[in-house]
């Protein structure tokens, strides 16, 4: 994701002259969430100002949109068909990435906000934040699966779109809270921050929040991964040890 | 109470698991089942990635399993000369069916065959016991019923004989071994501990008592959900002790409130409420295949 802040650096200036004068400075309640046994989601707060240079021109409404991505990975999106009577998997559609967890949050309905080419450059509304390449070869209606894939996270809670989320007060403050799920896997999660003008995009901002299991998880998730067969071993003798406490137990109880 | 489970990756109410846990554990201890055939599917239905969910209930049978043996190891209810061979047959089959599974995952439509296998099997093991234990209760409502004598088939001129003292046979070791790898097969196709077969096969193949086959069946399912817990955790990483630890406090509970109500009812009645629970699965797999799903989608990871 690197190349994308360089080619919003390199790009935002040339495509809009206003771009330089107006730059977001942002940071998070929290640069870290630990997932610990008891974990049942964190709230992250956004909060930015808008440094200004001379000449700013102010004929257009200043407006924000925030992003916050988990590490994406590559899924297959399967649909079902009636054969014979029964549904069964007929069609499969490989998508090549998609993020665990997005939110946008936006300070106005989403397409008043910016315009469908920044919104193609920057990959922002969740169908671009979404990467399809080979869908055609497989599929007559690759469209239906990706939107599949989009309604069954949006169901979920995965995918989070809350038009009005963010609050710009007087052009200066900018602030927002995004909820962050328990389901959550770990790694750096992306937080993208742009300020529109004329749906144009002004200034980007970009910082993230690495998401790590701790403690018990920590030691439990490593053990898996590194020592499966004492792992394997562990989780056996854990579960002979109860049967036999349960048995002892109730003959106690139960003379 | 929300716990996260480290494997799973979802967070989930801990009473929850409890419960389901305590439910699927006095199931067990009443019918010598493992429960997985009900379990898995419940698993999926909280949200438990598939993966996980098969191979964290393998641990959590061997728990629920032990716990019921050594209810009925105190009531010597266990043929253990016939378990050992049934295990070794279940062992040589479990391995065969990783190898069969592994071969049509390859070709796709492993999930298909799974759920049509689950069909088949439930619904005719199901409808056969249902059946014959009906029979059985109308018998001995009949007060000249006389007791059948049991019947010499090809199975008794078969070699290689042993006495099965606990069982009161004495028979080859051929079907119980044969038995042995049919059901290790399966259930290594099927991700469960194959109880639900191995009860029906013991009692109307072999000939065993109903009292002896519970524990005896029980006695194999430890070693062969071990066996597959083993080969999840190293191969797949997909066990999640935190979440087997959940649902095994409340099934070893279970088994032994379960073990005391199965020695209170009559064999019959207990292979009737079987057939039942059984065909009950059954049913509830044939509609979901029948009928329209809601969402038609469905969202996989990719293996490659």
């Amino acid at each position: 994701m690197r190349w994308l802040a360089l080619i919003a650096l390199i790009a935002a200036p040339l495509a809009s002259p206003v771009a330089a004068q107006e730059e977001i400075v942002a940071d998070l309640s929290q640069n870290e969430v630990a997932i610990t046994t008891t974990f049942t989601g964190s709230e992250i707060l956004i909060f930015g100002a808008v440094k200004r240079g001379a000449e700013v021109d102010e004929t257009y409404p200043l407006h924000a949109l925030i992003t916050v991505a988990a590490p994406s990975a590559p899924v297959v999106v399967r649909k079902k068909d009636r054969v014979a009577g029964i549904w069964v998997n007929t069609e499969e559609v490989h998508i090549d990435s998609a993020p665990a967890f997005y939110a946008i949050e936006t300070s106005a309905a989403f397409a008043d906000t910016i315009s469908d080419t920044e919104d193609l450059r920057y990959r922002i509304s969740t169908d671009r934040a979404i990467r399809v390449v080979g869908a055609a070869e497989e599929s007559d209606h690759p469209e239906d699966f990706q939107e599949a894939l989009t309604r069954i996270r949006q169901t979920q809670g995965a995918y989070v779109v809350d038009e009005g989320g963010v609050t710009v007060t007087d052009e200066v403050l900018i602030r927002s809270s995004v909820g962050l799920p328990a389901n959550l896997v770990e790694g750096d999660y992306e937080v993208r921050i742009f300020l529109t003008r004329n749906r144009e995009v002004v200034s980007t901002f970009e910082t993230s929040i690495a998401v790590n299991k701790v403690g018990l998880e920590r030691f439990l998730f490593s053990l898996s991964r590194e020592r499966p067969l004492i792992y394997g071993l562990m989780a056996i003798a854990i579960a002979i040890a109860a049967g036999w406490l349960a048995s002892a137990a109730f003959r106690v109880l139960r003379p | 109470m929300q716990i996260y489970l480290p494997i799973a990756e979802v967070s989930v109410n801990a009473f929850l698991l409890l419960g389901l846990g305590g439910i699927v554990g006095v199931l067990s201890g009443m019918f010598g089942v493992g429960g997985g055939f009900l379990m898995t599917p419940l698993l999926f239905f909280i949200g438990i990635p598939p993966a996980v969910a098969v191979a964290t209930e393998a641990n959590q049978i061997v728990a629920s399993s032990f716990s019921g043996v050594l209810a009925h190891l105190r009531r010597k209810s266990v043929d253990l000369r016939m378990g050992t061979v049934l295990l070794i047959g279940g062992l040589v089959g479990a391995a065969l069916g990783v190898v069969i599974f592994n071969y049509l995952k390859s070709l796709g439509q492993v999930d298909l065959l799974v759920k049509l296998c689950y069909v088949v099997f439930l619904g005719v093991v199901g409808s056969l016991m249902f059946v014959e234990s009906l029979n059985a209760i109308r018998k001995s409502r009949q007060p000249q019923a006389r007791p059948t004598r049991r019947k010499h088939t090809a199975i008794h001129a078969l070699p290689f004989k042993m006495r099965f003292r606990v069982s009161g046979l004495y028979i080859s070791v051929i079907p119980p071994l044969l038995v042995g790898l049919v059901v290790g097969i399966l259930a290594a196709i099927m991700g469960v501990g194959g109880g639900f077969i191995m009860v029906p096969a013991m009692i109307y193949l072999l000939g065993m008592p109903t009292k002896v086959v519970v524990g005896t069946s029980l006695f194999q399912i430890i070693f062969v959900t071990g066996f597959t817990t083993l080969l999840h955790a190293t191969t797949n990483f997909t066990v999640d002790v935190v979440l087997a630890v959940l649902l095994l406090v409340g099934g070893v509970i279970g088994a032994q409130i379960g073990t005391v109500i199965g020695a209170r009812l009559k064999a019959e009645q207990l292979r009737v409420l079987l057939a039942a629970m059984v065909l009950l699965v059954c049913g509830k797999l044939a509609f979901d295949l029948l009928v329209m799903p809601t969402e038609l989608y469905s969202i996989g990871e990719a293996g490659h």
